[in-house]
């Protein structure tokens, strides 16, 4: 092994490279908020399988909103991908623009979501259901509003110039994050939507 | 879940701590008890273990010292009062005896250790290298040893836990006892509305017999424990657990709530009375009868009062209107050994003391203060006192 | 004899360069790491005071049969907060402290990996502490212990705010315990000196590790089932009422998932001080350290899947008995290795009993205790008469105080030099020793006997006639041996402070990093950034390697000075670790990133200044957890629109190479 001497003449300063200490900070965030809702997924079979009566109580939730809710959703991840691959070749342009509409998709959705939430038929406090149905999407809305938020501010960043092709880190951890919530809503709309079906 | 209640009790406190005549305690007798049949024909369970002798030898001479000494052995959760006893406690002393043996040899290995040290040289560095058979402690004493002897502690247990599930013969009773805060109603069931029998915070059950015990909670979760007679059982809301219970010896087995349930969580007991078959019948057919109707002037000006100030909203007397569902029944109150879920003794100057201040004696009690003139109070206790 | 000397420029320019401002601001903005430690144990060690008052309040009531100096209400209340204070605020926050201090000293870094969040996890800390105590003095404090079952703990049972101060003060909390643990895992994945490969790590490192690794994957099962027990208090949502669907053993099986990995966080990194101490004064490296290594991981992982043992008399199925049985057994094994690799450490070597060693060896005796009395519990058929009585009660106070306080006073008197440049007296050591042992064990061994005698757990009174009062007055007076054993160590610190004995570098010629720096450990950690070859760097060259001598004998007058010897060995060894010669990093507050596994380095990280957002960002959030519990919904807004905005400012690109840098 060569000098430590040596090798500090050529290491890179900060968080420039991947698996760099900001990015594994993300990493971890996103693994606990993993296991968080794998806690309340957890709830909801749990009480859906001691549950006496039909299941959900009020009838099957409907895919009018929620399919093309979870396809704007997932569709959203693929520009997000799409901007940091932009600025990954140095295209501020492509990450500006990925970044925004990106930002309008989840926002679509958000909308979509509360939407839906107000023509539910139940409360929070109807019954178990429904406050496992508010509570686990409501969960999911609010890591949505922090992927927006961080999408927000990293466009700001991304409009005044900050990123390079080598030094992105921002851009990065805000796709983990924004990628991370999608998967989440994978499992979620598989455990309210259709698993009752199926089950 | 069933459980397996075979207990050979220590021969019961010759006087009552709390000083309650009615309670049948019985006198303290033979030094060593006569050591029970091996519980149900367990032939699936390992034979004595070695420790037998240790788990023989220490109740034995419990017991030659409360003969000799007339003093109080407490209930004990090992009170096996012989070489066997029932499963649990079995397993209780196994595990018990094996984790002193476990803290005896270590504590005197660390000790040897650090006193042995003393005399030996240090090499010139200053430090030992490592080596020195370090792991063949690790091999032995961390993995070997542990895994031989947490096995056979486990296999055990699981044999003791299949044991346990059932009696393997006839429950000779079946009851529901529903947690309240703070107290128990006990319920046994029967064929018809007149064959029911309601009772609060005492339970009889027949020598020999077990009992079929149901678990409800009308409140929070409880926990139903007669530690001579078997472990625990929760009450939890939206949920039926069964347990049950056996005695081998007549005699009186406290018990208490054992989850955490409020205020007055510490004061939540409970007796339970094993009775000769005979007598268990004559009680059981006597709870099953109403209330007498009060004779004289006093008690039937008793029975006005406790109709006139509410006792009626909580509280049922059976074969009266009084149908209040709050409270304890108490069509048969005297026959109880003691109210107040079993921490006051039954006496008229406890009665008369719960009537007039149940929130001195048991703070945060349902049992309101009752406004009550002495004259009243009197004949109220009078009325009372009927209902035997 | 040779002395390193190094040129005393770069020194003076690595102080200016990394001490923050003095004085109190210096101490609300601190991002050193040093600096939070000390925060972390100080503000614990008052918590373990509160909680140890609680407990010598309640202790005065039990001392006998019948005693009711203290209302129901008013015990319940003692009880709760006691147990949540000690487990929660005391058990890891100590442990946080201790590696705060000295991980950085040990892994050969100048900082823990996001110096900012570190503070955080601090301040969070300290508020979440401070927004529980606010309870108390409002006469609506936690009253249903620290498992808190349901329906006890709804609405219709338990109106006021106590359990809304539970609820919310433990998801408080948890956001600290969170931030430290990401904190931690960041600096022992990328922060270590190079050359400290997985198998040079010091034992210390995976007791926390483990400890950290099992927070992220523990707490969000306490904060779902602490969310559902607000919302259905406050919004009447139906997760536990049976009425509308609920179940309450959804939240046992939440909590206690939650909380048995976090016994294991509060016990394995104390079981990783000891680990580190007993090799010092055994003179001689750990006996088995890989294996000691694997066992601390193990007992985490499996820690994950004992959670039902808590359960066991609520009337489950007779398999899943069975299985969470045969798991909370297997669990012992691991715990047995490490207690044989202590015996071995000691019996191999030779010990040398300062009060470090002490605490060690009574540490190892208690644990022992402590464990079987677990097993006992561990059998289900047994369990059920010692479950809630007081005999795991005993059980639960010998592992808690036999390993972590125990584990924690070791670590005091172990690192006090350190941290302080002093040595804290050894006759009051010693003698504050002794007092705690004798107390612990006249207080908490008669509980076995109680419980045993079938008395229950959370009882503010208990009656005459049942053989109960006798060993409930010696545990009081035991209770309160120990509590003068405590004090004689607050003594002891304070004593020492002014009055003792000043330490070198290396007082106990121990073999690890944090001890070829002087003490107290200045700022900058290092002068010039290791690079090591083996798990005891400073005792290279002095121990045989199979036979063969050392690569650099040193003469025996050296061997007497304790600061030459460490001094000189491991550099002079061709491959030896390089302690005293290596990269200046002067170019500001510089540290290496390497990488996880060989630990090569992989940048230089620029470490940021002392900042307020730290103390802001907590007290934000305390603002919003008082909107919570008083049902002021625009301090909830407020409070969160706050704290959104500190976030945006702490994020903010630096004006410097690099993204943003927490």
């Amino acid at each position: 092994m060569s000098t430590t001497a040596a090798h500090a003449a050529v290491l890179p300063i900060g968080n420039r490279f991947r698996r760099s200490p900001g990015w594994w900070a993300m990493v971890w965030i996103i693994a606990t908020e993993a296991a968080l809702f794998a806690y309340l997924l957890f709830s909801y079979y749990y009480l859906a399988s001691q549950f006496r009566g039909p299941w959900p109580p009020d009838g099957f939730e409907s895919f009018t909103l929620s399919a093309p809710m979870t396809a704007i959703l997932f569709a959203s991840s693929g520009v997000m991908w799409w901007a940091e691959r932009g600025i990954k070749k140095g295209n501020q342009m492509q990450l500006r623009i990925g970044l925004l509409i990106t930002f309008l998709m989840g926002l679509a959705f958000a909308i979509l979501e509360g939407i839906e939430w107000s023509q539910k038929s139940f409360t929070p406090a109807s019954h178990a259901y429904g406050a496992l149905f508010f509570t686990v999407t409501g969960f999911h809305l609010t890591h949505v509003t922090v992927g927006l938020t961080m999408n927000l501010v990293v466009q700001i960043w991304a409009w005044m110039g900050t990123f390079t092709e080598e030094r992105h880190l921002a851009v990065t951890n805000a796709a983990l994050y924004w990628h991370f919530v999608d998967t989440v809503w994978a499992f979620v709309f598989f455990s309210f939507y259709i698993a009752p079906r199926i089950g | 879940m069933g459980r397996h209640r075979a207990q050979f009790r220590p021969p019961a406190r010759p006087a009552d701590p709390t000083g309650v005549g009615q309670e049948r305690a019985r006198a303290a007798h033979s030094a060593l008890p006569a050591a029970s049949p091996r519980a149900s024909a367990r032939s699936a369970l390992p034979a004595a273990s070695p420790r037998a002798s240790v788990r023989s030898a220490l109740p034995a001479a419990l017991a030659l010292a409360t003969a000799l000494g007339g003093c109080a052995v407490p209930d004990s959760t090992l009170a096996t009062a012989g070489t066997t006893g029932t499963v649990e406690t079995a397993l209780g002393w196994t595990v018990l005896g094996v984790s002193s043996a476990v803290v005896l040899i270590t504590w005197t290995l660390v000790l040897v250790a650090s006193l042995r040290a003393r005399r030996k040289p240090l090499p010139a560095e200053g430090l030992f290298s490592a080596g020195g058979g370090g792991m063949t402690w690790i091999m032995w004493g961390g993995i070997v040893l542990p895994a031989i002897v947490l096995t056979g502690l486990f296999v055990f247990n699981a044999l003791a836990l299949r044991a346990l599930t059932s009696p393997g013969k006839p429950f000779g009773a079946n009851i529901e006892v529903i947690g309240h805060q703070w107290w128990w109603e006990v319920r046994y069931f029967g064929n018809s509305p007149d064959q029911i029998v309601t009772t609060a915070n005492e339970i009889h059950i027949p020598v020999g017999e077990p009992v079929r015990v149901q678990l409800a909670t009308a409140d929070v979760i409880h926990s139903f424990w007669v530690p001579p007679l078997s472990g625990k059982t929760d009450l939890i809301p939206g949920q039926k657990n069964v347990t049950w219970l056996e005695a081998k010896q007549p005699g009186i087995y406290w018990g208490r709530c054992g989850e955490y349930c409020g205020a007055e969580h510490a004061l939540m007991q409970l007796r339970v009375f094993a009775d000769p078959p005979a007598q268990y019948s004559k009680w059981l057919a006597a709870q099953k009868a109403p209330a007498a109707p009060p004779t004289t002037a006093e008690t039937r000006t008793g029975q006005a009062i406790f109709n006139g100030i509410g006792c009626a909203n909580c509280h049922s007397i059976g074969g009266t209107p009084a149908g209040g569902a709050v409270g304890p029944d108490l069509t048969h109150l005297m026959s109880r050994s003691t109210i107040a879920a079993g921490s006051l003794p039954l006496t008229r100057g406890n009665l008369a003391g719960w009537i007039a201040d149940a929130q001195g004696l048991k703070p945060g009690v349902y049992m309101p203060t009752m406004a009550v003139k002495p004259a009243q109070l009197h004949a109220l206790l009078a009325y009372l006192e009927t209902l035997r | 004899m040779a002395t390193v000397t190094v040129d005393t420029a770069p020194i003076e320019r690595l102080k200016e360069t990394w001490e923050g401002k003095g004085g109190l601001w210096g101490w609300l903005t601190t991002v050193d790491h040093k600096k939070i430690g000390k925060l972390y144990l100080a503000t614990s060690v008052v918590f373990l005071l509160i909680g140890g008052v609680e407990a010598g309040i309640m202790r005065a009531q039990l001392a006998w049969s019948n005693l009711r100096i203290l209302s129901p209400g008013v015990y319940d209340q003692l009880f709760s907060l006691h147990g949540m204070t000690m487990i929660f605020w005391y058990a890891s926050p100590i442990l946080s402290g201790f590696s705060n201090y000295i991980w950085p000293l040990l892994i050969g870094s100048r900082d823990m990996a996001y110096p900012r969040a570190n503070a955080l996890s601090y301040w969070l800390f300290l508020m979440s502490g401070v927004f529980l105590y606010t309870s108390p003095f409002l006469g609506q404090a936690p009253n249903a212990g620290w498992f808190a079952y349901v329906p006890f703990t709804l609405k219709p049972f338990n109106p006021g705010l106590n359990m809304d101060f539970y609820a919310l003060g433990l998801l408080f909390l948890t956001v600290s315990a969170t931030v430290g643990s990401i904190v931690f895992i960041g600096t022992i994945m990328k922060m270590r000196a190079t050359g400290m490969t997985l198998t040079r790590l010091p034992i210390f490192m995976y007791g926390t590790m483990t400890a950290s690794f099992a927070n992220l994957f523990a707490l969000p099962a306490l904060t779902t089932a602490l969310v559902f027990l607000y919302f259905e208090r406050t919004f009447h949502m139906p997760f536990y009422a049976v009425g509308g669907g609920g179940r309450p053993l959804l939240w046992q099986h939440l909590f206690w998932m939650f909380a048995h990995p976090w016994v294991y966080i509060i016990v394995l990194p104390a079981m990783g001080i000891v680990s580190e101490v007993i090799p010092v004064f055994s003179r001689r490296p750990l006996v088995g350290y890989p294996i000691v290594a694997m066992s601390t991981v193990a007992t985490g992982i499996i820690g994950f899947g004992v959670w039902l043992h808590h359960m066991f008399a609520t009337g489950l199925p007779n398999l899943s008995l069975a299985f969470f049985s045969g798991a909370s057994t297997l669990i012992v094994i691991p715990s047995g290795i490490a207690v044989f690799s202590w015996i071995a450490t000691m019996w191999t070597g030779r010990p040398v009993f300062k009060t470090a060693m002490l605490f060690a060896a009574g540490f190892v005796a208690l644990f022992v205790l402590g464990g079987v009395s677990g097993v006992v519990t561990a059998m289900v058929a047994y369990d059920w008469q010692v479950t809630d009585s007081y005999f795991v009660v005993a059980h639960l106070h010998y592992v808690l105080i036999g390993i972590n306080v125990f584990g924690v006073m070791t670590g005091f008197y172990y690192w006090f030099p350190k941290m302080t440049g002093r040595l804290l007296n050894e006759t009051l050591g010693k003698l504050n020793f002794w007092v705690m042992f004798i107390g612990v064990n006249v207080a908490f061994f008669p509980m076995h006997i109680t419980g045993i005698l079938g008395m229950e757990r959370r009882i503010y009174t208990y009656p005459a006639g049942l053989g109960w009062s006798v060993p409930n007055l010696i545990t009081t007076i035991g209770a309160y041996i120990f509590a003068a054993g405590f004090f004689l160590f607050l003594v002891n610190v304070w004593y020492s402070l002014r009055a003792g004995e000043v330490a070198g570098p290396n007082p106990w010629d121990a073999g690890t990093l944090e001890w070829s720096v002087p003490s107290p450990a200045p700022a900058y950690n290092f002068a010039v950034l290791p690079t090591v070859r083996s798990g005891y760097p400073l005792w290279e060259g002095r121990l045989l390697r199979r036979g063969r001598p050392p690569a650099a004998a040193p003469s025996p007058a050296l061997a007497r000075t304790p600061d030459a010897v460490g001094a000189r060995a491991p550099d002079m060894a061709p491959d030896g670790s390089l302690v005293f010669r290596g990269p200046l990093l002067l170019d500001g507050k510089e540290t290496f990133a390497t990488s996880p596994l060989d630990a090569e380095p992989m940048s230089v990280l620029r470490m940021p200044e002392d900042s307020l957002l730290p103390l802001l960002l907590s007290l934000f959030m305390l603002a919003f957890f008082y909107g919570a519990v008083f049902k002021l919904w625009w301090l909830v807004a407020a409070g969160a629109g706050a704290m959104l905005l500190t976030i945006v400012a702490w994020t903010w690109p630096r004006s410097m190479e690099g993204g943003s840098v927490a």
